[in-house]
């Protein structure tokens, strides 16, 4: 009897479907991401540090823009990543809806408040480097109202989701709005070649290259890359919370407190 | 017009709303253990009582 016909005819789980389904169970989540976070943090703040010491200390005054150049390095870092998590929180929001997963519906709904500190600082950062820029704190123009609107976006998400009682409901409801609302990202992006805007259009691109000057150029490419981490970090800390909030009466939870007291 | 406090303004304002949405979490968790923590004795003095 040959018995490698059975072997072959059995169906064999591919290693990352069996990741994912791991991720999908909450004490695997809980504990797995548990030993990424501290290295996470570690990653952002060497990067951070890096980038702020090369961008405010080493990096030349703008011949223009003068010393108000140095805000770029919290503007722009935190304006793309305003926009990034906004994008990510609205793919999760469509995998939470259609596939029904509660780890990737508590990823997209931890996202918002994430996402709404980004564009505060963008926004005020912004606002801060207009008044020596462009002699204004903040003009009704397309770039920075369509910013204004992806705040509101994500304070009506976070909003939607706190104002439901059951949080699968809420969730799904606030993800709704959250695909809805990513209709504003492309006009963010858009804005300054669609419209006549004060502010400037893009200055680095993916393919186009960089009108930048490298000594500027890299510290604010650094602080951007750092704050993926501190994303990343910050996500799966609100992220273990949620799970232990929603799962308060669930017997992992009691055993890891308990775990926790002994 | 010296740009210094517009970049110390811009730099105070994003380290506090960053730090505040690092830290909030951890406020949350230690209160959400804490929680737990009442709801375990709570169970157990009543399984105590019980037997």
């Amino acid at each position: 009897m040959n018995t490698n016909v059975a072997v072959k005819d059995k169906p064999r789980k591919n290693a990352l479907v069996m990741f994912i389904h791991k991720l999908g169970s909450p004490p695997w989540f809980y504990n797995f991401t548990g030993k990424f976070i501290p290295w996470l943090w570690m990653i952002f703040i060497v990067l951070a540090a890096w980038a702020l010491y090369m961008g405010l200390f080493r990096a030349p005054a703008d011949y223009l823009q003068g010393e108000s150049v140095r805000i770029i390095y919290l503007h722009v870092p935190a304006a793309w990543m305003s926009m990034l998590i906004y994008g990510s929180m609205a793919v999760m929001a469509f995998i939470a809806l259609v596939w029904r997963i509660r780890i990737v519906e508590i990823l997209a709904m931890c996202s918002a408040p994430i996402g709404a500190a980004f564009t505060i600082v963008t926004l005020t950062a912004g606002s801060l480097w207009g008044r020596p820029t462009w002699g204004t704190y903040w003009v009704w123009d397309a770039r920075l109202t369509s910013e204004l609107v992806l705040l509101f976006l994500y304070l009506g998400v976070i909003g939607l989701y706190n104002a439901i009682d059951e949080p699968r409901k809420a969730a799904r409801a606030a993800c709704l709005l959250a695909i809805v609302g990513a209709v504003n990202l492309p006009i963010i992006h858009y804005s300054v070649k669609w419209w006549n805007t004060l502010h400037q259009g893009s200055s680095v691109s993916l393919l186009g290259g960089s009108s930048i000057d490298a000594s500027i150029l890299w510290p604010m490419l650094i602080m951007a890359f750092a704050v993926k981490f501190y994303y990343a970090a910050n996500l799966l800390t609100r992220a273990r919370v949620r799970l232990l909030e929603q799962d308060v009466r669930k017997g992992w939870v009691k055993d890891l407190v308990r775990e926790q007291r002994t | 017009m010296s740009h210094l406090p517009f970049i110390w303004a811009a730099y105070t304002i994003g380290t506090v709303v960053l730090l505040w949405c690092a830290f909030a979490p951890l406020v949350r968790k230690r209160s959400t253990i804490r929680d737990i923590r009442r709801l375990i004795q709570i169970e157990e003095s009543n399984r105590d009582t019980d037997t």
